[in-house]
């Protein structure tokens, strides 16, 4: 795949808002997350960036194509997007198979045809094409949401919240569902959300943002390194480990990390290649040798990286695996000078409780 | 002219009535379906001068949007000059022409505000989706907009035809009261009960009677069949 980078600097005045990204410059592959509180412009960027405000002032390339120069801009339906809306805006008036043909009817003759049937079986949606949009159930409607921007085999698929107005088990089967189309489909994703769940789970880079402006872009394991990623909330620290599904035993699910190996109560059927597994800082502990007996089943030999002093008597250890990925300890400032804590010793985390991302 | 319960009544001013209504329903759909889109898509203060501007038909009396409409469309007014530039010759007072261009100022608030009401009631995110669905502005239009406002379209249409056929004052100001010529239902009833012809009077009060009424339960029937849900 040919690295598609989407560079540019969008002003767009609403008013009461500003938006003034600044410069930026893409590298479009797997997600990029959008990430900010309310308010702070990732809407407007993600609208900007799809040509939806004709009030938007800047430049805009993809690829070497301009989008926008100056007020000039290139209309958005010339542009080789999907978009998906937080409501889906399915049009009310037609029926399942009548949105997902609108945008079809609409391609040009050269352009590549997405294969109808594939793409409908693996959204799920197979059984309702000749419903009305009206009585579909939030997440069918946001499945087929999904499906109609895919249909147009678009450059780049922009995701503005659509997992925020479902509820949590649409969220969780959708989530699932996204990850796996992005491996499948290959398609450079820009996905808003505040939630850094979804964030985790599907991240390949993040745009921070704040008051109308880009802050920082880093890649989610960059993001998550900092002690104090914007990504933490009132769970605290948290560590996010890319790993690949293993066979199921014993009800356990074995994740192999390089060498070492995580075993997981889920054991659900996995369909994509890479799994990542969630840990928090404060599930996890740390002994100067391998425990035998103890309840707990997951413990990784790592080196320790980093004390970094919190507030409260707290310590937050960053940890390195053996293959070289990140893992946060939450300690008591008590137990590291008891157990003599310091950069470069080897000792045993212990994980309390491991779940996939989700 | 012919004989009815034994009067002798000229159905003619309810032919030129309905004939002037249907002309004034057309060009106000044709032409107040863009105002109505502009309307509804501005948000800017001047939208309220617009909107009142619009709406004042409902609150002059029409004796004086008549006047004004005599003023404009006399043989050096702005209306007439205008439409000169285009080739048009002859007058628009006290003709047909100048009593369809008066019915359209008589009847704009009744085109204009249902129609940009349900164009307002349109989420603008829809149309968000179709432009990344690769539709221009005019195929969003055709595609979207257009069969989402179909029970404004219904309601401005079935409004100012019917707005039309009721008119007065303004037809007396600008069309005067020439036979077969601007001799409009309204005003012919207006003629027989001032010459204490009842009966005549009786019987085209009653055919409008009955036409209106027909006309109108045609309409919410169809309301009421082809519905469309917006949500």
């Amino acid at each position: 795949m040919t690295k598609n980078i989407l560079k540019g600097n969008l002003q767009l005045d609403l008013g009461g808002f500003k938006l003034n990204s600044g410069e930026f410059a893409l590298p479009l592959e797997g997600v990029t997350v959008l990430f900010g509180r309310s308010g702070s412009g990732k809407s407007t960027l993600l609208r900007a960036i799809a040509g939806l405000d004709k009030r938007t002032h800047g430049q805009l390339s993809m690829d070497g194509e301009v989008w926008q120069a100056g007020s000039k801009r290139l209309a958005t339906e010339q542009r080789h997007i999907g978009f998906v809306f937080q409501d889906a805006a399915l049009f009310p008036h037609m029926t399942v198979r009548q949105n997902l043909m609108y945008g079809i009817n609409r391609l040009p003759k050269n352009h590549p045809k997405a294969d109808f049937d594939k793409i409908v079986r693996r959204v799920g949606i197979e059984d309702k094409l000749d419903r009305d949009v009206t009585f579909l159930s939030g997440g069918e409607k946001q499945r087929v949401a999904i499906a109609r921007a895919l249909l147009m085999s678009p450059k780049l698929l922009c995701m503005d919240e659509p997992l925020s107005a479902l509820d949590w088990r649409s969220k969780a089967e959708l989530l699932g569902l996204i990850e796996e189309l992005v491996e499948e489909f290959k398609l450079p994703v820009l996905y808003i959300t505040h939630a850094p769940v979804e964030v985790e789970r599907l991240a390949n880079q993040i745009v921070f943002m704040q008051e109308g402006q880009i802050e920082t872009i880093e890649t989610l394991q960059q993001s998550l390194k900092r002690p104090d990623s914007p990504l933490f909330d009132e769970q605290g620290a948290v560590s996010v480990l890319i790993g690949q599904p293993g066979l199921v035993e014993d009800g356990l699910r074995e994740i192999k990390l390089g060498d070492d190996r995580l075993y997981l109560s889920q054991t659900h059927d996995i369909h994509t290649h890479t799994v990542r597994v969630r840990v928090l800082a404060r599930d996890v502990s740390l002994a100067l040798s391998d425990p035998a007996d103890l309840s707990i089943t997951n413990h990784l030999q790592v080196t320790i990286d980093e004390l970094i002093p919190q507030g409260e008597h707290r310590v937050l250890a960053r940890l390195k695996l053996q293959n070289g990925q990140h893992l946060f300890a939450e300690l008591t400032q008590h137990s590291t000078q008891r157990l003599k804590l310091q950069q470069g010793l080897v000792v045993y985390a212990l994980i309390k409780s491991v779940a996939l991302a989700e | 002219m012919i004989e009815l319960f034994g009067a002798a009544v000229d159905l003619q001013p309810i032919w030129l009535t309905l004939e002037i209504a249907t002309y004034t329903t057309i060009i106000l759909l044709v032409l107040g379906t863009p105002l109505a889109w502009w309307m509804s898509q501005m948000k800017s203060s001047s939208k309220v001068l617009l909107e009142a501007i619009v709406a004042l038909p409902l609150v002059l009396p029409p004796t004086v949007l008549g006047f004004y409409l005599l003023i404009a469309m006399n043989p050096t007014g702005p209306i007439t000059e205008f439409l000169r530039f285009f080739g048009f010759e002859g007058q628009l007072t006290f003709s047909k022409t100048g009593l369809v261009i008066g019915s359209v100022f008589y009847s704009l608030p009744f085109a204009v505000q249902p129609l940009m009401h349900a164009f307002e009631a349109i989420p603008h995110r829809l149309l968000d989706a179709a432009a990344t669905l690769r539709a221009s502005f005019l195929d969003r239009f055709r595609t979207i907009i257009l069969p989402l406002s179909r029970r404004g379209f219904l309601t401005a249409a079935t409004l100012s035809f019917a707005h039309t056929v009721g008119e007065f004052g303004v037809v007396l100001m600008v069309g005067g009261n020439i036979p077969g010529e601007t001799r409009m239902v309204s005003i012919d009833i207006f003629d027989h009960v001032e010459a204490m012809e009842y009966t005549q009077a009786h019987i085209l009060s009653a055919i409008m009677l009955v036409f209106s009424l027909f006309v109108l339960m045609l309409v919410y029937g169809l309301n009421r069949r082809f519905g469309v849900k917006v949500g």
